[in-house]
């Protein structure tokens, strides 16, 4: 056991030191990634001892990062590449889902592409545009890639590592909002194997199903809370992986309250929650109480900072969402 | 049908094979300060030959020798300079120490700037200053979420937009604050999107200044391709000044690394588009210097792209006003694209979210301020007499009063509603936003009810 107090961010940084240590073909590769160590200093201090040609700052182009990093996957490596911003992952996309998601179907498998993208993304942080987005579906909907998304430390830290662990591409994402939310958790047991691609029942309840993922479980949490003061009992499930979607979970536990929302910060429009939506009424037909609801963003581009607040799911949304499902 | 005419019947081929290997502009082959195009047939050959041999070459087998001109290898062997020189290629008109320096080409470009005119180059230069200032201060105070400073930036901002007709067309970056300020623009403008009020929040069309652009390097396409409508509209090389017609595209050294803008420069020159680069080279993009971007003088890429490229000290406010003015000139009557290489410093913070401690050391900084682009114009005017120090001391007064106005605006701006997050999204009905307009204004109206 070694319970440690340590911050999102830095579970992030710890699980990237402890991933290089134990495989050296562990690369990470992005801008501003070096001495400064990211701008959200993810990668603080692992230049200075790992040396820059496993640290490397690139060249500003992300469609280089992620191209060059295909390259090197193809050459033995691992790379693990930094996205800056969400917004900025846009110049790399072709890359990723033309080339990275495609290679190995396309080399009928003889071929991997052990690649991590890690994205910082979502908003609530006072941000200008581009700095504040939700893009996970354009990933999600493309086969050949995995999408998954932390919203604690603990899971932070274990995560990435079988994010680097994995022999197929996965797209990491970071809610950078909590960055800086601190949990005590032991880290020498989240070095062990563990199985990326499940969702984790956070809280148990018996009248409606919550499922998000990234930045808003936190919020779900205290929701969740919130409702059972109220009198109302809610499951919160913590999707983790995007896809694989981990929806035997969600299904089981459907079946048990007969009530989903299904909360992000991406527009809803063909989000997450809308395919969500599809499977689980598929699965669930006769055991729903309600149709399934949807609390996420609008749909429109990220708003100013100063209506940010208008647009993100918070605590209030969430429970009007829950009281519309209790509704039928 | 004049586009068609335009992209079908032009000759491209042709002329411009013509331009090239005659050296006719007076800007190509003669410009000593622009590296010259002796033919297409050297530059490839150069291109081939040269890169790979950098460095020691013993080993491998002996590299096939090929006709080069040793001028263009001793070139692309001349190291990088070092930080704080720009080198023998750059242009300067006015010394650190704000002496007159005289140039054959650019001379003529300044030598019909009366002292009123001077004397407001100043003024720009000092309230764009202060412009940065209080931005910085706003943000400390929380009144906006994020500022870029232009600190140092000054006279390259000023000079270059200075050089621009009301017609002409701007794609800024993110940082152009003083750009903005010499077209016209409210200051306020640049507040808002750093305040979160807005996205953009100006019409591009007002003063032919477009929305800042923060995807870096996007906008490089997008100046292009007005450029290239220029073009077809028949706006250049007409001999009419109120018609012909610039584009100028700002972008940073690390922008130079983009996709986009190694795109734009092939588009540009396939199309003939008078479009000027100009690319503040401000020797870092957040914590990565410029080598990690370059390893020539930026200015330099322009060749491999078959346009001229030229560097000019970013901090001299009358050199990047005569190269800018003529480099537009240039692009008006056909002879684009081009690319301006200014050469200057960052001095703050890559943003008031930046801590340039953790990679860069202050004896830089240091040595950049004795290149201030101020301090040199204020000089050259107090040496030449043209501004005594009670013209300098109104000028201050005028930034108090200017900053003092600024903060007021700033700290008063309005955020819009919540529900007008739907508005302007398509420029046509949709059914999507009325829905979800509708439904917030019920979602909000119900905690009123419940109150
Ligand atoms: C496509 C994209 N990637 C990354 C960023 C984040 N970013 C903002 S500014 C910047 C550095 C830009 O450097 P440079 O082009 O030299 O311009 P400067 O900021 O120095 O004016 C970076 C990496 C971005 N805005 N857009
Ligand atoms: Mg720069």
């Amino acid at each position: 056991m070694a319970l440690e107090k340590v911050t999102l961010g830095k579970s992030i940084t710890n699980g990237l030191r402890k991933a290089m240590e134990a495989d050296p073909k562990v690369v990470l590769i992005g801008e501003d990634i070096g001495k400064l160590g990211g701008v959200f200093r993810i990668t603080e201090g692992l230049q200075k001892d790992f040396g820059e040609e496993r640290v490397i700052d690139s060249p500003l182009a992300e469609s280089g990062i992620v191209g060059t990093a295909v390259g090197m996957a193809l050459r033995g490596y691992r790379p693990v590449c930094e996205i800056q911003f969400d917004g900025f992952v846009y110049p790399a996309f072709d890359q990723i889902v033309s080339q990275v998601a495609k290679m190995r179907a396309r080399s009928l498998g003889a071929i991997k592409i052990p690649m991590v993208i890690r994205i910082p993304f979502g908003g609530g942080i006072g941000s200008p545009e581009h700095h504040s987005e939700s893009p996970e579906a354009y990933f999600a909907h493309t086969a050949g890639l995995r999408v998954v998304a932390c919203s604690n430390p603990e899971d932070a830290h274990w995560m990435i590592r079988q994010a680097v662990a994995c022999d197929d591409p996965v797209i990491f994402f970071e809610p950078k909002r909590r960055y800086h939310d601190r949990a005590e958790y032991d880290t020498a047991a989240a070095s062990a194997p563990r199985g990326l691609f499940e969702a984790n029942v956070i809280r148990h309840g018996s009248d409606v199903t919550l499922v998000g993922y990234g930045p808003v479980v936190k919020t779900m949490v205290e929701s969740a809370a919130a409702a059972e003061a109220e009198g109302t009992s809610i499951e919160v499930i913590d999707l983790r992986s995007l896809s694989p979607l981990p929806i035997d979970t969600i299904v089981a536990s459907v079946r048990k309250t007969g009530r989903l929302v299904v909360v992000h910060e991406a527009s809803s429009f063909l989000g997450m929650a809308s395919e969500i939506s599809a499977q689980v009424t598929e699965q669930c037909f006769y055991e729903l109480e309600a149709p399934v609801i949807r609390v996420n963003g609008a749909n429109i581009p990220y708003p100013p900072s100063r209506m940010e607040e208008e647009f993100l799911p918070d605590l209030d949304r969430i429970l009007d969402g829950v009281d519309r499902a209790l509704a039928y | 049908m004049a586009r068609t005419a335009y992209l079908l019947g032009r000759g491209a081929g042709a002329s411009r094979i013509v331009r090239f290997s005659g050296g006719s502009g007076k800007f190509r082959a003669e410009d000593p300060h622009v590296p010259a195009v002796t033919s297409a047939g050297a530059c490839d050959t150069a291109v081939d030959r040269v890169i790979p041999a950098r460095g020691p070459t013993q080993a491998g087998p002996p590299a096939k020798e090929r006709p080069v001109s040793d001028k263009v290898v001793a070139e692309l062997h001349e190291p990088t300079p070092s930080v704080g020189d720009g080198g023998p290629d750059m242009i300067q008109l006015l010394t650190p120490e704000g002496q007159r320096v005289s140039h054959p080409d650019y001379d003529k470009y300044v030598a019909d700037l009366t002292a009123d005119e001077l004397r407001s180059f100043y003024r720009d230069l000092v309230l764009i200053r202060r412009l940065d200032a209080e931005g910085y201060a706003l943000q400390r105070q929380g009144e906006l979420g994020l500022w870029p400073s232009l600190l140092g930036q000054e006279a390259a901002q000023v000079g270059s937009g200075r050089a621009l007709k009301p017609h002409d067309f701007v794609f800024p970056t993110y940082r152009e604050h003083g750009v903005g300020f010499v077209r016209g623009m409210d200051p306020q403008s640049s507040l808002q999107l750093f305040r979160g009020v807005s996205q953009g929040g100006w019409d591009p069309a007002e003063h032919n200044f477009h929305l800042y652009t923060i995807v870096i390097g996007a906008q490089a396409l997008h100046a292009t391709g007005y450029a290239m409508g220029v073009r077809m509209d028949g706006n250049v090389g007409t001999g009419d000044p109120d018609r012909d017609t610039a584009v100028i595209c700002y972008f940073g050294d690390g922008a130079s690394s983009q996709g986009d803008v190694n795109e734009a420069f092939v588009y540009a020159a396939s199309f003939d588009a008078p479009v000027v680069f100009f690319c503040q080279n401000n020797q870092w993009a957040i914590s990565e210097p410029v080598e990690k971007q370059t390893r020539i003088p930026l200015f330099q890429r322009a060749r491999g792209f078959g346009f001229p490229g030229v560097r000019v000290d970013g901090n001299d406010i009358l050199a990047t006003y005569a190269v800018t003015q003529h480099c537009l000139d240039e692009a008006r009557n056909g002879n684009g694209p081009l690319l301006i290489e200014a050469y200057t410093y960052r001095m703050g913070a890559h943003t008031t979210a930046d801590d340039p401690t953790k990679y860069r050391v202050s004896a830089e900084v240091e040595e950049w301020k004795f290149r201030d682009p101020i301090l040199r114009l204020k000089s050259y005017l107090a040496h030449e007499g043209m501004a005594d120090e009670s013209y300098f001391t109104a000028v201050d007064e005028e930034a108090d009063r200017f900053a003092a106005e600024l903060r007021e605006g700033c700290v008063t701006m309005k955020t819009m509603p919540g529900e007008t997050m739907w508005d302007h999204i398509y420029a046509e009905e949709h059914p999507v936003m009325e829905a979800e307009r509708a439904a917030y204004l019920a979602y909000k109206a119900s905690f009123e009810e419940a109150n």
